[in-house]
């Protein structure tokens, strides 16, 4: 039975560089996918090629590309990736010219896109998912909206030979789904080995956290060699069969344990995994260690996919204030809850026109609230933390304003004060059926 | 004792929508989870934070439990005045849940 190994060379968009060169060098493998686009970025991404239209893709491609391009090259890794955001095209077409700079000819570079689905969402006003109200209430404050696509554009650029493939918004999975589908020509209504691949992919997206990143926690969960962790390969056989695996030598660890973290990791019904070409079924899934660094995956399953696609909708949602400031040694949680206090009745006074605040002690109760943190012991040092939401950037400036004067007019020993405001890009979700969504490939020159 | 002797967890966000998995080590150890690490109490132990309902899936092949809490994000990871706005950190004081001795495993 033939077998591929994918690489996955970053589970978001500042990942660290290094442990791809490894993968492309010392891997064995034949596609490196980069997994570099949050649910916001895309609307952050649009709001920059507003002002560019040659802007608006990852700003790390040019050092990932320059980093792998020239071992990918010679050993024939094709590379495919969402490092695209908001403009594909010009991505595709920077990358390109890295290649040609770095003296690399010949190599095919193709864009998919089509994710962008402004225009279809408007038309229809969809409701939105997570709160009432449809995207036409949005109005001015619509910025983007992009369709999770599927795999089967980047499985058709690999089709036609591109070598590096680089998409916008596309389900992260569906990455690694794509590469399967074209090497082993599987069937887009295969269900069965398509909810294989997707699982696949899910336990490979997130890079190191499949290999012992976001899992130590001494003395119970030990993993050495986090500061030179290894980076995830799927071994995945013609029938969707996997062994997760990682470089031999490099750090972190991939055990039973690390794949069935990955494996709930942002899930909801695990028999029911939606996904733009398939519900993958995670329920019946076995986990087995069969070696040193060696885990093999049984039972996923798939059943037909969703006539919709979700769709990414980014739009503004006002501005956020914050001030912090810290005190420490003895009486410091008293004198961070007066601190507190202050602030809160100076926002009062003053009348600064938030819509939500927020305060807490950090090293005490920001994390997970009063009820929870009731019980620590007194802290060496703790340091407030106010936020708020406004309307304007005039009132979120105001909240941290109010916790830096705590310097002069606030309890005994403030230091080391702080504060910012931001506007804030939120997202949230529609569904589109899925015909109004046409991506297509085009390749760039090389 | 504490969850954390019997069990390991990671947290993940979808909008405002928080999941943890909780494991255990030791198979042996998963009717135990089913029995007292139930959607009441998760519910009850992340007062104040998780707003909405508390879902439990199982997961017996791999002696796993997903609980999948909504309005638990302070409106979702893009738009949180929170600290930890993805609340990532909410796995680690579920693993702070007390369970009860456990009857004689087989």
């Amino acid at each position: 039975m033939r077998t591929i190994r994918i690489g996955s060379g970053a589970g978001y968009s500042g990942d660290r560089i290094e442990p791809a060169v490894e993968l492309a060098e010392k891997g064995d493998i034949e596609y490196l996918v980069f997994e570099c686009l949050g649910e916001r970025t895309v609307a952050l991404a649009q709001q920059a090629r507003l002002k560019n239209p040659e802007s608006g893709f990852d700003p790390l491609i040019e050092e990932r590309m320059r980093a792998v391009l020239p071992l990918c090259a010679a050993k024939g890794i094709k590379i495919v990736t969402n490092m695209g955001a908001a403009n594909p095209l010009a991505a595709a077409r920077k990358t390109a010219e890295i290649a040609r700079l770095i003296g690399l000819s010949g190599l095919k570079v193709a864009a998919v896109i089509g994710d962008d689905v402004l225009e279809a969402c408007k038309q229809r006003d969809l409701p939105i998912m997570e709160f009432d109200g449809t995207i036409g209430q949005l109005g001015n404050r619509l910025i983007s909206a992009n369709a999770y696509l599927g795999a089967a554009p980047m499985a058709e650029a690999l089709a036609d030979g591109a070598d590096i493939v680089i998409t916008g918004r596309a389900s992260d999975p569906a990455l690694f789904l794509a590469p399967l589908i074209h090497a082993f020509g599987w069937p887009l209504d295969d269900w069965t080995r398509l909810g294989k691949g997707i699982i696949a992919g899910h336990l490979l997206e997130c890079a190191g956290q499949v290999t012992g990143g976001y899992f130590a926690d001494p003395p119970y969960k030990d993993i050495a060699g986090l500061a030179r962790l290894g980076f995830p390969i799927g071994e995945v056989g013609e029938d969707g069969s996997l062994v997760m695996t990682k470089v031999e030598g490099s750090g972190g660890a991939v055990t039973a344990r690390t794949c069935k973290e990955q494996l709930l990791y942002e899930v909801h019904d695990p028999s029911r995994y939606i996904q733009p070409d398939v519900i993958a079924d995670f329920s019946q899934v076995e986990i087995e260690e069969v070696g040193k660094d060696r885990v093999r995956i049984n039972g996923g399953r798939g059943s037909e996919r969703p006539p919709t696609l979700k769709v990414s909708v980014g739009y503004v949602d006002g501005f956020i204030g914050e001030g912090q400031i810290s005190y420490a040694g003895p009486g410091a949680l008293a004198r961070g809850r007066l601190a507190l206090d202050i602030v809160r009745e100076r926002l009062k006074l003053t009348g600064v026109a938030a819509s939500e605040l927020r305060f807490d002690l950090i090293g005490v109760d920001s994390l997970h609230g009063p009820q929870l943190a009731a019980h620590a012991n007194e802290p060496y040092e703790a340091r407030v933390r106010v936020t708020g939401r406004t309307e304007n950037l005039r009132e979120a400036v105001r909240i941290g304003n109010e916790v830096e004067t705590l310097y002069t007019n606030g309890p005994a020993g403030g230091g080391g004060a702080y504060k910012s405001a931001r506007d804030v890009v939120a997202v949230a979700s529609v569904l589109l059926p899925r015909e109004l969504a046409r991506p297509r490939v085009q390749f760039v020159g090389g | 004792m504490k969850l954390r002797e019997i069990a390991h967890s990671r947290t993940g966000d979808k909008g405002n929508i928080s999941n943890i998995s909780v494991i255990a080590y030791d198979p042996k150890h998963y009717p135990v989870l089913l029995a007292q690490v139930t959607p009441a109490r998760v519910k009850a132990h992340f007062a104040g934070v998780v707003e909405g309902e508390v879902v439990r899936y199982e997961l017996p092949r791999i002696c796993a439990l997903n609980f999948v809490m909504d309005r638990a994000l302070g409106g979702g990871v893009t738009r949180s005045l929170a600290l930890d706005a993805h609340g990532k950190s909410l796995s680690s004081a579920l693993l702070d849940l007390e369970i009860e001795d456990m009857p004689r495993t087989i």
